[in-house]
């Protein structure tokens, strides 16, 4: 963004180090947990490991949105939720309204993404504030839908993009459905932020957004934009876990402050203006990775909450060293 | 409201220092509306109202802290699981001797020093968002905490139960504590260079920078007086429970609530602007809504979502006019 103008050589030696660390943290940890555990470099144990991974993986590819444009995004955790319970009531274990329920909730979803941008761009609440009002309303929404205890259960076929796996496939023997919907989401996550106008729109409103504004960039519209992909992606993050995870009013608990855990650890900027989806991704795999990594060496749950906190620390500062050291 | 300020640029600038007392009286004549369209008058008397703020004490000294980390434009969201940690560090320190009531108060606001301590040397020398820092030092203290507790730990002497039971007539002595602690951190803010430096800094670091403030000191003072005051919460919760619980921070949600109050109260999130007797005001509006809500029955989910939309109404009411771009 802010492009120094280096001598040739200079600037060349310079790029040479640029690829993002978090692909060489996961792939130690990967490295790490192969030696653990053999099991995990067969195929059911990777790919399971990757159909984990999925929804978080797409949540922060969908959060690096809001985050490059400068915000956070923290209502995606209760659209996890009420995707979840809402597909319960709604599809009312009958298997053909599969379709049109998931329908329904990208609706939602791109209702709460429209009402969160119009409220940070018009009503000019701060993101951290807007996003945490909604939070709040939707898990009461959830609660009310359900009467305070969900009931029914998630039909096989909604289930599908979550649970299944195809198998009898050469070489890699299965293949989940769930990775061949982040395959498919994050590319094209990838394509619309980094090889669209609207992707470098996003970076220019997350870096300056007074600058982007002159420019000719539609500020607001951008920014609504980039909230409805976030949205969208924690209803597909929430149609996939509804495969794997129950019926409850907590399912998305969490997950907002995962999912930019996340994109931070993936290189991603708060306050915008610089982050990469493939790394988003890497960074969700990462997260996911120390966690199965710690669940080998046996470790309770409050030691991965321990951890977690020193990863998300230590790697903002790395970040923060590195960028002041090549000066950007 | 707004077409008069738009002819009178001159009452824009009182609207934005008036806005909280605004929304005050706006809440408090919907809490005296409600209760006489109800009927419920036995509830419009001033000890009512007193219990009423009563309830939301620990929400306001958090606040109060939260505050100054706001106004120096950083956050602080380790402050739910620091008062998880400090009721269950005094709770089994007393463990029902009121010999040890001091050490544990001492105890438990030198743990609030050492987290506020490395909460702003993170942010100030590792220069980590002040949003990731906390975050993660929430994680550690939450994990570090349910490692060695998971249910209710110790117990609290008599002694020190006054603190949140006792009081003179209907008027307790954490009310009392609340108000000093509010006074005490408006003299700060007003009258001493530090408080001035917070301003200062959180407007605009660079510029305080050159003008000769050490601006990481003044941003590690803010956070170490954000932290000790979650301390102070934590004291005050675990008298209240007569025992420490592991969880009573996350469940009061106290970090993301101390930052609603903080910010409905006309502090805004970039720092800078703001003070204490806003977040004063917006402690009671809280603590009237959920009266409100009580008196007109609504029930315990659409309770939820319209405390979400308030949140995020107040904060646009006068946000809404600010011409700086928000993200």
């Amino acid at each position: 963004m802010t492009e120094q103008t280096l001598p040739h050589a200079d600037r060349r030696k310079r790029q040479l180090p640029q690829i993002n660390p978090v692909y060489f943290v996961l792939a130690a940890l990967i490295v790490a947990i192969v030696v653990m555990n053999p099991a995990f470099a067969e195929p059911t144990g990777y790919m399971n490991f990757l159909k984990r991974a999925a929804p978080l993986a797409i949540l922060a590819a969908g959060q690096l949105y809001v985050i490059v444009s400068g915000g956070f995004d923290l209502s995606v955790g209760s659209v996890i939720t009420l995707v979840v319970v809402g597909s319960s009531i709604l599809s009312n274990n009958d298997p053909n309204s599969t379709w049109w329920v998931i329908a329904t909730m990208f609706a939602i979803g791109a209702g709460v993404g429209l009402i969160n941008g119009l409220v940070v761009c018009y009503l000019k609440v701060p993101s951290l504030i807007a996003t945490l009002g909604m939070m709040i309303t939707l898990n009461g929404v959830a609660f009310m839908w359900s009467g305070g205890s969900p009931r029914g259960y998630l039909t096989d076929q909604f289930r599908f993009f979550g649970r299944v796996n195809i198998s009898d496939l050469p070489l890699i023997r299965i293949l989940p459905v769930a990775l061949i919907v982040l395959i498919v989401l994050g590319f094209a996550l990838y394509w619309l932020m980094h090889r669209t106008n609207l992707g470098r729109m996003i970076h220019a409103i997350g870096d300056n957004p007074r600058a982007a504004n002159l420019a000719g960039v539609p500020v607001n519209r951008v920014r609504i934009l980039a909230f409805i992909v976030s949205s969208l992606s924690a209803v597909a993050a929430g149609i996939m876990l509804g495969g794997f995870a129950g019926v409850s009013t907590d399912v998305g608990t969490g997950y907002e402050l995962q999912a930019i855990t996340a994109a931070v650890l993936g290189g991603a900027q708060l306050l915008g203006g610089r982050g990469s989806v493939p790394a988003a991704i890497a960074g969700a795999l990462t997260l996911n990775a120390i966690f199965t990594l710690l669940n080998f060496l046996g470790l309770p749950q409050p030691i991965r909450q321990v951890v977690q906190g020193l990863i998300l620390i230590a790697a903002v500062a790395v970040a923060m060293q590195r960028r002041k050291h090549t000066g950007r | 409201m707004t077409d008069l300020i738009a002819t009178r640029p001159k009452l824009a600038f009182r609207f934005d220092r008036w806005a909280p007392a605004l929304l005050l009286a706006i809440a408090l004549l919907a809490y005296v509306v409600i209760a006489l369209y109800t009927g419920q008058t036995q509830y419009l008397t001033v000890d009512n109202l007193i219990s009423v703020l009563g309830r939301s004490i620990a929400l306001g000294i958090t606040a109060v802290g939260q505050t100054f980390a706001i106004l120096v434009a950083s956050i602080d969201l380790s402050v739910a699981s620091l008062i998880s940690a400090v009721s269950v560090l005094t709770s089994v320190i007393m463990n029902g001797n009121p010999a040890m009531v001091l050490p544990a108060i001492a105890a438990a606001l030198a743990l609030g020093l050492v987290v506020g301590l490395v909460n702003g040397l993170i942010i100030t020398r590792l220069e980590v968002n002040p949003l990731i820092a906390t975050l993660g030092m929430s994680l550690i203290i939450q994990g570090c905490l349910s490692a060695f507790v998971s249910n209710f730990a110790g117990s609290v002497p008599p002694e020190f139960q006054v603190f949140a039971y006792g009081g003179f007539g209907s008027l307790s002595y954490s009310l009392i504590f609340l108000a000093l602690l509010a006074v005490a951190a408006w003299f700060v803010l007003r009258h001493t260079r530090f408080g001035s430096d917070i301003y200062a800094v959180g407007g605009n670091k660079d510029a305080a920078r050159v003008a000769g403030i050490k601006t990481a000191r003044v941003t590690i003072g803010a956070h170490i007086l954000c932290s000790l005051c979650a301390a102070m919460a934590g004291l005050y919760l675990a008298s209240r429970l007569r025992s420490g619980a592991p969880w009573i921070g996350s469940d009061g949600v106290y970090d993301l609530e101390s930052i609603a109050v903080v910010v409905i109260g006309g502090t805004i999130l970039a720092g800078g602007r703001g003070g204490i007797w806003g977040t004063m005001a917006g402690v009671i509006i809280f603590s009237l809504i959920d009266s409100i809500f009580n008196l007109a029955g609504v029930d315990a989910f659409a309770k939820q979502v319209l405390r979400g939309i308030i949140i995020v109404a107040a904060v646009a009411f006068y946000a809404v006019r600010s011409k700086r771009l928000v993200a």
